[in-house]
């Protein structure tokens, strides 16, 4: 471990660096550090990615954990909270993303963020008492919850007699997940949307609980179905970190390819989703067709449709031969052909254009502000993607391109997938070239030490990580985070003076998680 | 427009021609399906989306995914049901007409697969709805999802 380096980290303490590619600086500080530490983050334009808590032995004490960006690599703070305190200084005001993590942490610990004025639950619903906390210590023993449906929560509506409101869900009309949004309209204009969500809310974090790793790794790669490869390498870089353990470079290149086509077909999706959505049925024959035959080629060469289970602790579950490659190169390059070709098409198909550009914006300023990354914010003119700014194994050797748009519309998110899509190709095909030979996995021990760790991936959406710490060979927590947490809070404001009409096809160009975030 | 043509005649008829056999029971040759996640990981909502693609014919064996609950024949439940979900799940299938049919569909919705057994969760849909049909897998395969589907429709007896 390296001790302290550079000055551009917040002078709040001994920092330590526990993982060295991605780079991940560790401190605790104290409740006086707390606040500082995230200002001078956010004065150096960082940004926040998550905040979560942990129920200490017995509920005596609790630890607030925050994650943040900085110059210098990601930056892992945290607080420790006596249970006589109880509460912690909110980060709302410095890092609005900040505000729902709070009343989650609350939700599930009880630990309450101080000058935090929205105190509505998040996660919990009518069905979960107020005054249990899944996370802490004995809380559930004996104790089965009900089935109310949520009811009575206080939205924050529009009191004039001008306006009205469209209570949409928790059941959508199209095939997507379950959540709450209330409009509050004029006319066709929407004035207010305020998400309610939870509703797939499975406890995740609590089943990991005593878990071995291994079988920790085969659910965290069902905590967001369509991320499952990105999820599972972050998991599993957590757990190798632990081990002390190097994975083989043959391993790294070829979760690299589970990464870029996790990418690929997930924008293929979009992009037939967002046609649809845009009432251009065409689109969504022609990319789901792609969409299906790529997702056929994984049954056929890594055994899962969505790479579920390919990537486990150690290295990889799979192998590839060069007649697969041969298949994977051929068909890649054929793929990239035809989406080339709708790509030219449909940029000059004057209908799609006029649902697409100016529709649901977000301007750079503002996006900054509001601490986007990941697809949605580098179509906001945000400039992060870890593959090129923190390059791990193997993404240091593949000099990635980094897509960005300023216009910050559903346009702009549109035509980022059309290059994500090439350029993950382009990847694909390098590494396939490149592919290093040797072992597909290194072995992680049975009695795997005790410590914590984080592991942290561009995926699809944006970063996820996995905040991970284990016990006598055990998981005693893990803290698995979704990019939608940042970004479900901006969905709220892209809509604002557009149509409600318009809401399904600026949603769909953000594409968030529901599962990933209500955990 | 041409290009749009010559891309449309590219793409042809993908998949295997469905040839559909004479519907019998309630809902004859056709039925309109609504779906609901409760609580499902996302990876089976994707494998329905692919059922709606160009290679799988949904249409063509007389099924049709449907917005409203109020049209629907059949009710495809995906997820371990999450307590969160349960009452929207159970007034989905209230705002059905008679007759209907539930389908569970997943690991999750069969027997609540990797979440069983969490304080979140309820578990297999059987718990809470009358279930006529299963599709196992995680995620089961669009060709899975649309035999179970087809077979539950053409049931003889609810
Ligand atoms: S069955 Fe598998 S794929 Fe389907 S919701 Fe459950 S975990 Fe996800």
């Amino acid at each position: 471990m390296t001790e302290l380096g550079s000055d551009t980290l917040p002078s709040v303490g001994q920092w330590q660096q526990i993982l060295s590619a991605p780079p991940v600086w560790r401190v605790k500080v104290q409740a006086a550090s707390w606040t500082s530490a995230a200002l001078a983050l956010r004065d150096q334009g960082g940004r926040l990615l998550g905040l979560w808590g942990e129920a200490g032995h017995e509920n005596a004490f609790f630890y607030i954990h925050a994650l943040g960006l900085g110059s210098t690599g990601y930056l892992w703070i945290t607080l420790t909270v006596q249970s006589s305190e109880g509460q912690f200084p909110s980060l709302a005001d410095i890092f609005p993303a900040a505000s729902r993590m709070e009343r989650a942490l609350y939700d599930l610990t009880g630990i309450r963020a101080t000058g935090n004025t929205d105190t509505r639950p998040w996660l919990r619903h009518q069905c979960w008492p107020a005054g249990i906390f899944p996370l802490r210590e004995g809380q559930l023993d004996g104790r089965s919850f009900g089935v109310d449906g949520d009811a009575d929560y206080p939205f924050q509506l529009i009191d004039s007699v001008d306006v009205h409101q469209i209570p949409v869900g928790p059941v959508h009309a199209g095939t997507i997940e379950p959540g709450h949004f209330r409009f509050s309209c004029i006319g066709e204009q929407i004035l207010r949307l305020e998400e309610r969500l939870g509703y797939t809310h499975k406890g995740v974090e609590r089943l990991f609980q005593d878990r071995d790793v291994f079988a920790g790794a085969r659910l965290a790669g069902r905590i967001s179905g369509d991320t499952t490869a990105g999820y599972a390498w972050a998991y599993s870089m957590a757990v190798e970190s632990i081990a002390r353990c190097e994975i083989p470079p043959r391993a790294a290149a070829l979760r690299a390819v589970c990464l870029e086509r996790e990418r690929m077909a997930n924008h293929l999706g979009d992009l037939a989703a967002l046609g649809n959505d845009a009432g251009f049925v065409f689109c969504q024959s022609q990319f789901l067709f792609i969409k299906e035959n790529l997702l056929r080629e994984n049954r056929e060469i890594f055994g899962h449709r969505y790479l579920m289970d390919c990537i486990i602790p150690g290295g990889v579950a799979f192998d590839l031969n060069s007649a697969q490659i041969a298949t994977m190169q051929r068909n890649s390059e054929s793929w990239q052909r035809t989406v080339q070709r709708l790509d030219l098409l449909l940029q000059e198909h004057s209908g799609l254009r006029d649902r697409l550009v100016g529709t649901g914006k977000i301007a750079p300023a503002r996006a900054a502000a509001l601490g986007m990354a990941g697809l949605a914010g580098r179509a906001s003119g945000q400039a992060w993607d870890l593959r090129v700014q923190f390059p791990h194994a193997p993404y240091q050797n593949l000099d990635v391109s980094m897509q960005l748009s300023p216009e910050g519309d559903v346009a702009a998110r549109w035509q980022l997938r059309f290059r994500e899509f090439y350029e993950s190709v382009r990847l694909q095909t390098q590494l396939l070239l490149d592919l290093p030979g040797g072992d597909v996995s290194a072995t992680i021990p049975e009695s795997i030490p005790d410590g914590e760790a984080l592991g942290i991936v561009e995926a699809w959406r944006g970063e996820v990580f996995v905040a991970l710490s284990v016990e006598n060979a055990r998981i005693k927590r893990c803290h698995p985070h979704d990019p939608s947490w940042v970004l479900w809070p901006v969905l709220e404001e892209a809509v604002l003076n557009d149509i409600v009409a318009d809401f399904p096809l600026i949603n769909k160009s953000f594409n968030l998680s529901y599962s990933g975030h209500d955990l | 427009m041409y290009r749009i043509l010559k891309e449309i005649w590219r793409l042809g008829i993908p998949g295997k021609k469905i040839i559909s056999a004479k519907g019998q029971g309630p809902f004859r040759r056709s039925a309109a399906i609504r779906h609901v996640d409760a609580g499902s990981c996302n990876a089976c909502e994707l494998e329905i989306q692919a059922l709606s693609g160009p290679h799988y014919g949904l249409e063509q064996v007389g099924l049709n995914l449907t917005a409203s609950p109020r049209h629907a024949d059949l009710l495809m439940v995906t997820g371990p049901v999450s307590r969160h979900m349960a009452t929207a799940l159970q007034d989905t299938f209230s705002a059905m007409p008679n007759p209907k049919k539930v389908v569970a569909i997943g690991d999750c919705a069969c027997t609540g697969g990797i979440f069983a057994g969490s304080y979140a969760v309820v578990g297999a849909v059987e718990k809470v709805l009358p279930v006529a049909g299963q599709c196992p897998g995680c995620p089961p395969t669009p060709e899975a999802i649309r035999q179970t589907l087809v077979q539950v429709a053409r049931q003889t007896r609810s």
